[in-house]
Formats: structure tokens, C-alpha cells, sequence
């Protein structure tokens, strides 16, 4: 094929299930390309001679050499490609943020619409997965040597399989009942199944890691318990953990929930079941959900899910500003998702009997740039009005859970509480311990965590080689 | 580290009220007094948090006492010995600070006994004159008063009907005890029970300004800081309760906060009994 006329082809739209079906259940909302769509959308790319797609990835995924072999139809040539660099590629192509890293470099954005790399790398992992063909992995001769793995996110899960492939007897301590980390409590179903996370869990298995659920580092062990049981390294990638709140007036009062609990309840609890299953959610009518990221994307639309009539983001900036995926936002207007752009909640306001009923909000206007780059927004005096809501959830961030550094004394974290680390290494102050993802990053992304994991992977493999000698 | 979590030992303390052995062997290793578990009896029950009231380290074993109020706690209520609970955390929670004060009071009221007893245990060890009050509705509600009694210096039942012990409830017997010019004098006072009971009691004992702890039962989800949903306001400030708790200054806490958010899910859970009950009914019928 010419570059004529690989740049006459458009960009290939996934298919997709239709809103107003979709944002009744819990089912996945977007349905793939088929084999047909995917070579056609593969054969958009340029095979650049620098390709520049690559620059994007944190992970450095062999983008133009993956994208060749899925046009040639060799899907699980393409797989194996991706998975030297990408273990987990089912779900980076379900959740990283392409807009912003890989498709946003690509050469075919500069005047029309980048080559969908996230929904070819979907694509490649799900065949492979129907194909029941997991890409040959080699693994190296045993070593006998224990590594534990604190936290079972895609952090922790991407360091297992590298260090057992490496030959190493590796476990993972998780504190929930079911492994995943924000995989299986935060992101919901519709976006990314849960059966995908577990195939992953099932694949990590095979390859010999052992994962204990229920057991919280730094309560059920110490850190140093886990040396004195014979372990050699430990990889800390904890998550970060706990929700912020607002710190204005209201916020106790009943059906105010953080999106870690509102989430966790429908995800990991299966509250959406409820009574079939044990643990309830309080479903509103009227759902306020205050931020404007994935986390406060993925809550919105579980309230319509769970039947809301209205179910409002309340943002302080514009959507420009928005940190949520584009595809997100997309997919919550199209659901029917309210948008009150810059409007900032100052006060929750409660019924007699202590039930929320609505938001006191401030509308506001963008100001100068700050330090993050966006323009700040400020409040315009007077324009006091209210939002009503019988739900609300904060959605505005998490900060590092101080439970297992509180019990670690000898483990430095910075002021915010986040493990220090040399970032080439993933090694922190405490020998023999590494740390990585949002534990060390504050809350950052899917591939970012996974990045660290592999990293730590190799500085622990190079570790454990000097307690040889 | 392999976890299997067999009940031991099971014995009915009062209706409605059961004490469980139950394997956990590191957390029975490793718990110290005030710290509690989460546990989920089966796949898609509730995650339950209970006090771990008293361990065996050497059979690795933990005992529960549990208040059947609920569905959850009622199908924890009805396990038999050999039966097995699927998922156990913990220890979780800050343990009880603990000292030497000379003479301290446990205070517990209904089932909250079961959460003071591992305290008067330790506040004994370490040499204190303990003398613990412990309440009940009626007499079949006064729970571990002669397991009490093997370390404390005094145990003071009382009943609500007066059908055992003192008459009235267990503030009245701590106010003639603090009247009663206490030899040493009481330095700490530790309350568990029903939230109305603590307040009472932070409230009584707030103007003899004695150091009084209250252990809090808000709803909770994970147990480690990562929901909120057990946020407590104490001395003005949201605190967690799974991390930054179970136990705070009752002077402080905000009680009538804590039996509101109590009442989340009054709702969905009599809807979760009603059905539970049910259930049983068609399953005995068919036997
Ligand atoms: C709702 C939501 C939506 C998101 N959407 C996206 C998205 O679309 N795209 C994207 O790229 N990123 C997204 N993110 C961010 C992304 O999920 C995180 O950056 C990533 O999961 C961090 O991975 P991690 O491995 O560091 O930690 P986590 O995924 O947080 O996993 C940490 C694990 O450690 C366990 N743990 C914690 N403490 C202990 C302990 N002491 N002992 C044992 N185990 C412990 C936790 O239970 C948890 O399972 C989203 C986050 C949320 C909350
Ligand atoms: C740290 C901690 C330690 C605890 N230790 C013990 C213990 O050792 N023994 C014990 O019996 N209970 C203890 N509890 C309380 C116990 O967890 C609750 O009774 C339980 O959650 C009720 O579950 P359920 O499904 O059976 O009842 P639900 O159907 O959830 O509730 C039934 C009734 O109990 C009330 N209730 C619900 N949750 C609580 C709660 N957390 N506290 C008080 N009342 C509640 C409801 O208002 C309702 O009227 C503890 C709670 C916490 C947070
Ligand atoms: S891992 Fe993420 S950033 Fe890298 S190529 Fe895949 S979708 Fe793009
Ligand atoms: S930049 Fe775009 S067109 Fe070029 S190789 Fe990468 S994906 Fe293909
Ligand atoms: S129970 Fe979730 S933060 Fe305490």
C-alpha cells in the first residue's frame, strides 16, 4: 500500500453497545474491532522510520512493528510483540489515557486522526485471550530465592510476572479479599471486566507467583517479618490509597460517600446485587459527583447505572481542563451524564434527618495558569446556588495511605507520605525493598504503575545476583 | 502462612450473644488489646468488623464475640463448630493505649463487654486495680462477669429491670463509684457499648475530668483508610476510624454524629433480615 492511500482510510470507530442500553447494566460498554476492522485501522499506520508513537508510551511498546504484524493478520505475532514491553496489554488498552501518550505523538495526528493504537492493542489481547494462546513465555531456571510483592495493582502484578519469569519464588500479599487493586475495586465493569483481571491472576499462577489474600503488610506482618521469613526482596506498591475530602460543611452527613467507598461497594461488594448479595449503597435519585477524573467519570456513571434520573458531574474548571480519559467523558455525555462545568461546591446541606439534599455550589471563572499549567479557577462573588443531590460523592483525589511506611519506621517517605525512591532503580531507603505506582507517584496511571513494576523487576533480579557473592 | 479459618469452639454467653474460637494464627500472634478483624463469612457476604477479644497464641486461635443483630451477624451466630469462615483480616485498628495508672474502670454494656474485656486483661497485666462495671437489659444480658472477675478487683453487674446487680444502668454504678472517694483514685475509664451508653458515660465523666476511651463502631468497608466510610468527627476533626481508631477520647468524640451515620442503611438491612429470615423458615419447612 502507498502512503496515499493509507492516509485516504479514516480513523475505524470501535464498535460500541447504545447508550441508552448500556447505561442500564454493568455490562462492557465498548464491543472491539473485528479482525476485518483491525487490519484495515492497522494499515493507517506509516511505518514511520522514526516512529514517533513510541515516545509517547511510558513503556516504550514496539508500537510500529505490532501495528505491521496485526495489518499482515498475525494477531498473536502482534501479541508477543506487545507483551515484551506491555504485560498486561487487555487492560492499558482499555484504561491508558492514549489521547494524552501514544496516539497523541503519532505522526497521523499532525493533520488528520492518529492510528487507534489503544483499540488495536485491546484488540491483539483479546484474541489472543479467546485463542487461549498466552504468547510462549520462557522462564528461567528456578533460584529458589523469595521475593514478596506488597499489593496486588497492576504495580505489584507486572513485577510478579517479570521476577517469576526470571526464575524467582515469588508471592504476593494482598490486604482485600480478591486481587486487582484499583483493577477490581476502582475502574467498573463496563469499562474493564472483571473476568480480564482475573485471566490475568490466572496467568500469574501459572507462571508459579502465590498470591495470600487478606493480609495487610505492616499489620499482619511487618516488613522485617517478611525478611526474617525468609525472603530476600520485598516490592512495596501499596497503591496510594486514601480519599480526600473537601473539608467543607456537610460532609458527614448521610449519602455524602468518597469514590473509594462508593466504588468499592459496587465493584468489589457487588452492592449493585444487593440484596443477593450482603452490602448495601444508598441509590439516589439525584447524584452529584464533584471532580473531574477518571475516578469521578467512573462514579457518575455507576450512579446512572444504578439507576439515578440524574446523575451530575460538578467540576471547578472547564472541561478542557479535565483530567479523565477523552473516551470517558465521551461516553458519559452520550449516557446522558450532566456536565455543570466550573461550579464549585462550598457547603452539603442536609435534610432534618441528616440525609444530604443538596450542594450550595459557587460558580466560577479561569483565571491565570498554575503551577500545574491549567488556568486556575476562581470564584465569582455572589453567584451562590444550589445543586440538588440525595447522593454525593467526592471525587476529588486520594493521598498516600501511611499504614505500612507508619509501621516501617526506617523506610523514608517525603512530606506528602509517598516512598522515596532513585527513580532509576525503584529502590528505596530501606535495603532490600523496592517501591513503585501511585504509592511512589501520588495518583498516576495504569501504565505508569505497571512501568515501575517491571523496573523493579530487573533492579530486584540484579539485587538478589549480590547476595550471591 | 497457608489460612484457614475453622470455628474451634462455640458457646452461647446470653441470647443473641455468642462467643467463637476460630483459627487465625498470625493474627493471634500478633493482635494486641483494642484491635479488631474484618471478616466475610462467605462469597458475597458483607465484610463484618469484630473486637478480637482474647487469643490463644499457641493453638492459633482468636475469639469473637458476636451480638446477632443482623443478617450477617445472625449467619455468623448460627456456624457450628468445623465450619469454616472464608476470609479473615487484621489485626486491624491502633491497640489500646495502655499504662499503669493505678486504678482504672472498664465499663461495658450489652456485647460492648466482649470489646473492654481484652482491656481490663491488659490493664490488670500491667498491674492496675481494675474494676470493671458490666450492664445488661435484663440478667441474661450481664456477659463475662466471672471471666472478668479471674483479674479484676471488682465486677459490678447491673440491669436495666434490676433483675440482677444494681438497678439502673451502668452510669449509675460508675457515679457511686467515683463518689465513693476510689482507692487509688480512678486515673482512666474505659467505655464500650450501645453509642447512647457512651455518651452517657464521656458525659458523667467529663466534669471529674478523668482520661475516659471509647472504642467506635461507625460502618466500614476495607479497615485500612482506604474509603472513609468510617469517618468519625472527634475534637472537630474527621478522623478514620479503622486506622486512626477504633479508640478515642469520648470527651471529644461527636456521638450524635456517629448514631446517625449509624442509620445509613437501617433500611437495606432490615430488607437483608426480613429476607435472610425467610429463607431459613423455607429451609427448615423443607427438613
Ligand atoms: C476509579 C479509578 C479509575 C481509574 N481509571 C484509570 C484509567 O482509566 N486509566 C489509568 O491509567 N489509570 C486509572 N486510574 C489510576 C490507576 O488505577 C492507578 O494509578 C493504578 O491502579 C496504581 O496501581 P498500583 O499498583 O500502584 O496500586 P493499586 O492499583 O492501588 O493497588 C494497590 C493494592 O495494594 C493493596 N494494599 C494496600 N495496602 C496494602 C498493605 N499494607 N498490604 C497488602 N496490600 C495492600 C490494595 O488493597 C490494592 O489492591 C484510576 C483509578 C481509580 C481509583
Ligand atoms: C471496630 C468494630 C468492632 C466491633 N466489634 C464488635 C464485637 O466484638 N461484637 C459485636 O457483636 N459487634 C461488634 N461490632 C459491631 C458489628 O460489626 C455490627 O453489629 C455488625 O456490623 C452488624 O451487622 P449485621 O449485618 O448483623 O447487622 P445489620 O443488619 O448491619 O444491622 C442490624 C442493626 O445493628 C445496627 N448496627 C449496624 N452496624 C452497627 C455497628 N457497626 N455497630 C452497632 N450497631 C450497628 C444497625 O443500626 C441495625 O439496627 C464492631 C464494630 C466495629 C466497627
Ligand atoms: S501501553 Fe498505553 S501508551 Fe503504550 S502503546 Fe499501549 S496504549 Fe499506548
Ligand atoms: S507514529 Fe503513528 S503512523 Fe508513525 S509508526 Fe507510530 S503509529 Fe504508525
Ligand atoms: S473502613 Fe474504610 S477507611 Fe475505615
Amino acid at each position: 500500500m502507498t502512503v496515499k492511500q493509507r492516509m485516504a482510510i479514516d480513523r475505524q470507530k470501535m464498535l460500541e453497545r447504545p447508550p441508552h442500553k448500556r447505561n442500564k447494566d454493568f455490562n462492557e460498554v465498548n464491543l472491539g474491532f473485528d479482525e476485518e476492522l483491525a487490519k484495515l485501522e492497522a494499515s493507517r499506520c506509516l511505518q514511520c522510520k522514526n516512529p514517533k508513537c513510541v515516545e509517547g508510551c511510558p513503556v516504550g511498546v514496539d508500537i510500529k512493528k505490532f501495528l505491521e504484524l496485526v495489518e499482515q493478520g498475525d494477531f498473536l505475532g502482534a501479541a508477543a510483540v506487545m507483551r515484551d514491553a506491555n504485560s498486561l496489554p487487555a487492560l492499558t488498552g482499555r484504561v491508558c489515557p492514549q489521547e494524552t501518550q501514544c496516539e497523541e505523538k503519532c505522526i497521523r495526528g499532525i493533520k488528520g486522526e492518529p492510528v487507534a493504537i489503544g483499540h488495536l492493542e485491546r484488540f491483539i489481547a483479546d484474541y489472543e485471550r479467546a485463542a487461549g494462546e498466552p504468547s510462549k513465555v520462557q522462564i528461567a531456571p528456578a533460584t529458589g530465592k523469595k521475593v514478596a510483592i506488597v499489593g496486588s495493582g497492576p504495580a505489584g502484578l507486572t513485577a510478579a510476572a517479570d521476577l517469576a519469569r526470571m526464575g524467582h519464588d515469588v508471592t504476593i500479599f494482598e490486604a482485600f479479599h480478591a486481587p486487582g487493586g484499583v483493577l477490581g475495586y476502582g475502574i467498573p465493569e463496563f469499562r474493564l471486566p472483571k473476568k480480564i483481571v482475573a485471566a490475568e491472576v490466572v496467568n500469574l499462577k501459572k507462571l508459579g507467583v502465590k498470591i495470600e489474600l487478606n493480609v495487610i503488610i505492616g499489620r499482619t506482618y511487618t516488613l522485617d517479618e517478611l525478611f526474617e521469613n525468609g525472603f530476600k526482596a520485598v516490592f512495596v506498591a501499596n497503591g496510594a490509597g486514601l480519599p480526600v475530602f473537601l473539608g467543607i460543611p456537610g460532609e458527614n452527613f448521610k449519602g455524602v460517600y468518597s469514590a473509594n467507598e462508593y466504588l468499592t461497594r459496587v465493584n468489589l461488594m457487588g452492592a449493585y446485587d444487593f440484596p443477593q448479595r450482603d452490602t448495601p449503597i444508598i441509590r439516589g435519585r439525584q447524584v452529584a459527583v464533584i471532580g473531574g477524573g477518571n475516578v469521578a467519570m467512573d462514579s457518575v456513571r455507576t450512579a446512572k447505572r444504578l439507576g439515578a434520573e440524574k446523575a451530575t458531574i460538578v467540576y471547578r474548571r472547564s472541561e478542557k481542563e479535565m483530567p479523565a480519559r477523552v473516551e470517558e467523558t465521551h461516553h458519559a455525555r452520550d449516557e446522558g451524564i450532566i456536565f455543570e462545568m466550573l461550579k464549585n461546591p462550598i457547603r452539603i446541606l442536609g435534610d432534618d434527618d441528616g440525609w444530604v439534599k443538596g450542594m450550595e455550589c459557587l460558580r466560577m471563572e479561569l483565571g491565570e495558569p498554575d503551577d500545574s499549567g491549567r488556568r486556575r479557577p476562581v470564584p465569582i462573588e455572589g453567584s451562590n446556588f444550589i445543586i440538588d443531590a440525595d447522593v454525593v460523592v467526592v471525587a476529588v483525589g486520594a493521598s498516600a495511605n501511611p499504614l505500612l511506611s507508619g509501621a516501617t519506621p526506617d523506610l523514608k517517605i517525603n512530606k506528602w507520605g509517598y516512598i522515596e525512591v532513585d527513580e532509576n532503580l525503584q529502590t528505596s531507603t530501606k535495603p532490600g525493598v523496592f517501591a513503585g505506582g501511585d504509592i511512589v507517584r501520588g495518583s498516576a496511571t495504569v501504565i505508569l504503575a505497571m512501568g515501575d513494576g517491571r523496573l523493579a523487576a530487573k533492579s530486584i533480579d540484579k539485587y538478589l545476583a549480590t547476595l550471591n557473592s | 502462612m497457608a489460612v484457614e479459618h475453622k470455628i474451634v469452639q462455640k458457646q452461647m454467653l446470653a441470647p443473641d450473644v455468642v462467643s467463637v474460637w476460630l483459627q487465625a494464627q498470625q493474627i493471634a500472634r500478633v493482635r494486641k488489646p483494642g484491635q479488631f478483624i474484618i471478616l466475610r463469612i462467605a462469597e458475597g457476604s458483607e465484610r463484618l468488623p469484630l473486637t478480637i477479644a482474647d487469643v490463644d497464641p499457641a493453638a492459633g486461635t482468636i475469639r469473637l464475640i458476636v451480638q446477632a443483630v443482623g443478617k450477617t451477624t445472625r449467619q455468623l451466630a448460627e456456624l457450628e463448630v468445623g465450619q469454616a469462615i472464608r476470609d479473615v483480616v487484621g489485626p486491624l485498628g491502633k491497640p489500646t493505649h495502655l499504662e499503669n495508672f493505678g486504678h482504672a474502670v472498664c465499663v461495658g454494656g450489652g456485647v460492648g463487654t466482649a470489646v473492654v474485656y481484652p482491656i481490663a486483661q491488659a490493664l490488670a497485666g500491667l498491674g492496675n486495680k481494675v474494676t470493671a462495671i458490666v450492664g445488661g437489659r435484663t440478667k441474661d444480658y450481664v456477659i463475662l462477669e466471672s471471666e472478668l472477675a479471674q483479674f479484676c478487683t471488682e465486677v459490678i453487674p447491673t440491669t436495666d429491670d434490676g433483675s440482677y446487680g444494681r438497678k439502673g444502668f451502668v452510669t449509675t454504678a460508675l457515679k457511686d463509684l467515683l463518689d465513693g472517694s476510689p482507692n487509688p483514685p480512678i486515673k482512666a475509664i474505659y467505655a464500650v457499648g450501645p453509642v447512647p451508653m457512651m455518651k452517657a458515660v464521656s458525659e458523667l465523666t467529663r466534669p471529674y475530668a478523668i482520661y475516659t476511651v471509647v472504642s467506635l463502631n461507625p460502618i466500614m468497608v476495607d479497615g485500612t483508610g482506604m474509603c472513609g466510610g468510617c469517618r468519625v468527627t472527634v475534637n472537630g476533626k474527621s478522623q478514620f476510624a479503622c486506622v486512626d481508631g477504633p479508640e478515642f477520647d469520648g470527651h471529644l468524640v461527636d456521638f450524635d454524629e456517629l448514631s446517625d451515620r449509624l442509620k445509613t442503611y437501617r433500611e437495606a438491612e432490615s430488607q437483608a433480615l426480613k429476607r435472610y429470615e425467610q429463607h431459613q423458615c423455607k429451609l427448615k419447612g423443607t427438613l
